[in-house]
């Protein structure tokens, strides 16, 4: 039998902004169907990870294979992608059900107008984010927890077979958490993978099932029996570990 | 009455309204997406930038011809931009700095250029320096045409790149994310706000161009939360605004259009944010007023109770600000505190409100009423 490639493998990765490196020398690989979470403390390079593999940060060195192939143009709609939620205004005049439609602007031409099954598709992500009450909801009104909602749909209507998330608990109250675990498995189920920033280290290990530690560096990756380890957390936060309980909600660099 | 009438007849006028409404529709539909991109400044810059086109192009082709004094405005609105994104990108100076440098300069040399072909022997140069504010009067058949095609093109566009638009407007990062090249579609949106801006040239003039792309949009997005809404809103003010200036500064011949348009447009986004319906201040603080109900004295002992509790030994009391955050719900709580005091419950120092030792007890009666 053929072996399956991974999806997503990140080879000597080194990504730098003004000369410094944000992330150096990373290998990382996420084989198909799992949860990674990806940990470390704040300027450690989660979101620059993130955004070096969907291509909005031009790395200095290594690649980036998708599904075994150079990720690129043609990968695009096998990757689903939430952006933190604080990276965009969300005073702009547009509802909710809208923003959970540009997940698939990018299917069709110039001339293609958003068909039923795109809106049957909306529909469906909405209610699986439990958003369907507020559908025409104009953003600017949601909450932090309802705007992480709304990104979430919108990935889910991209229909992809790989996810990368960033912080997409942050903001989030516990019930509305949950729930948007109960989404991950079920993504899981459906034999898709993701790869999601997590800053609650106390959480990590009941959410996700791999887990990936970086500090600019990968200090470790793997199952999250084996790399989330108290030696690994140590060097991935330093000594004193002070993360161990809850972390401040602040945004990654 | 009859002169209205000859007015509305008269074939210079219908033109010069014509032509000037038309600058404000196709000014405020695309202005919608310069406003909401935060690029108003770049638009002012890219105006005043168009001065010394205007001025080179008269010179290379010796014709005050609106096409060709378009192209040449384009030609030196688009230079500054892309002076503006590399100096952006290769130096230390922000965007900002940048775009304040280029206006500054692309301006200077218009203004110098302008003064020197004063000396030239062509007689027909009188009326270039009409250009900086605009002279709508001398708008005729053909520079209408010439308006009418170039807004069509930049609107059907705009039409066309609907949904491309929009979302790179709201989330680049998503829309280059699932496949749209964004660099290029920024750069069209940049060469739709040079097109829509050397429009205005000749009846708006380089000044105040800039107001006709995102005065209407900021009127418009008052009274709509739909972006389809507000670019026909900011249409419909552009296009009143220009016809409008267009007839004032038509009856005299010294009234510049520029600056009564911008009258006009100045007066509807102040109207429209005063009682713009879904943002205007108006509506803003009725609903302000309505949400804000009169908080409850219990809920209000309440809270000051695990407030001091909170703070034992430390603070001595709590500013009203304070309560009425720890009450929540941006609840009025002045009414609640000044009957806990009539009842000896609650009593204030220099502006801090702490609870009697009577208040204290009754406050933890009501915290245990409440588990029990």
């Amino acid at each position: 039998m053929q072996t399956m490639p991974p999806a997503l493998e990140v080879n000597d990765l080194t990504v730098a902004y003004r000369d410094k490196p944000v992330l150096w020398d990373v290998d990382l690989q996420v084989p198909t169907g799992v949860l990674m979470a990806v940990v470390g403390p704040n300027g450690a390079g989660k979101t620059t990870l993130i955004k070096a593999v969907m291509g909005l940060m031009q790395p200095a060195a290594g690649s980036v294979q998708v599904f075994g192939e150079p990720a690129g143009r043609q990968q695009v709609r096998r990757i689903g992608y939430v952006p933190q939620r604080t990276s965009v205004d969300w005073d702009f005049p547009t509802s909710v059900r809208d923003v959970v439609a540009m997940g698939r602007y990018n299917r069709g031409g110039l001339w293609r107008r958003a068909d039923r099954r795109d809106a049957e598709r909306v529909a469906r992500a909405l209610a699986t984010v439990d958003m369907e009450d507020l559908a025409d909801r104009q953003i600017s009104e949601l909450s932090g927890g309802q705007q992480q909602r709304v990104f979430l749909a919108r990935a889910l209507v991209q229909d992809s077979d790989l996810y990368l998330m960033d912080e997409p608990f942050q903001g989030v109250d516990a019930v509305t958490e949950q729930s948007m675990v109960a989404v991950l498995r079920r993504l899981q189920e459906q034999g898709r993978t993701v790869l999601a920033v997590h800053h609650d280290l106390r959480t990590a290990p009941a959410y996700f099932d791999w887990v990936a530690l970086l500090n600019v560096r990968l200090i470790a990756s793997g199952p999250m029996a084996t790399a989330f380890s108290e030696c690994n957390l140590r060097e991935t936060f330093g000594g004193s570990a002070p993360e161990w309980t809850t972390p401040p909600a602040t945004t990654a660099a | 009455m009859e002169t209205f009438l000859q007015f509305l007849n008269d074939y210079t006028l219908r033109n010069v309204l014509l032509g000037t409404a038309w600058i404000g529709v196709v000014g405020g539909s695309l202005g919608t997406f310069a406003f909401l991109r935060r690029q108003s400044l770049l638009g002012d810059v890219i105006s005043h930038a168009t001065l010394p086109g205007v001025v080179l192009a008269f010179l290379a082709w010796q014709r005050r011809d609106i096409g060709v004094l378009m192209v040449g405005a384009a030609g030196t609105g688009l230079l500054a931009t892309a002076l503006i994104q590399v100096v952006d990108t290769r130096t230390n100076i922000k965007r900002d700095g940048a775009m304040g440098v280029a206006l500054a300069v692309f301006f200077g040399v218009g203004v110098l250029l302008l003064s020197m072909i004063q000396n030239l022997p062509t007689a027909s140069q009188a009326g270039l320096d009409k250009f900086i504010f605009g002279q709508a009067a001398a708008l005729v058949q053909s520079d209408v045409t010439v308006l009418l095609v170039v807004g069509g093109v930049v609107l059907v566009v705009l039409l066309l790149l609907w949904r491309e638009l929009k979302i790179i407007t709201f989330d680049p990062d998503f829309a280059r994310a699932t496949g749209f090249r964004v660099t290029i579609l920024e750069g069209g949106i940049v060469t739709l706000i040079v097109g829509t801006t050397v429009m205005g040239l000749q009846t708006v003039g380089v000044i105040l161009m800039s107001a006709m792309l995102i005065a209407p949009a900021a009127a418009a997005r008052q009274w709509t939360d739909r972006l389809s809404i507000m670019v026909l809103i900011a249409a419909v003010v552009g296009g009143a605004s220009g016809a409008a200036g267009a007839a004032v500064s038509a009856f005299g011949p010294q009234i510049p259009t520029g600056p009564v348009v911008v009258l006009v447009l100045t007066a509807l986004v102040l109207v429209s944010l005063f009682l713009g319906r879904k943002r205007g201040l108006v509506w803003h603080w009725r609903r302000q007023r309505r949400s804000r109900k009169l908080a409850d004295p219990n809920t209000v002992l309440g809270a000051l109770g695990a407030l001091e509790s909170a703070h034992a030994g430390t603070v001595r009391g709590h500013p009203k600000a304070v309560v009425r955050m720890a009450v929540g719900q941006s609840a009025q709580v002045g009414q609640a505190l000044a009957a806990l005091r009539k009842a000896g419950l609650a009593d204030e120092h220099d502006g801090d409100w702490s609870l009697t030792e009577r208040g204290r007890s009754e406050a933890v009666r009501l915290a245990r009423d409440q588990r029990g």
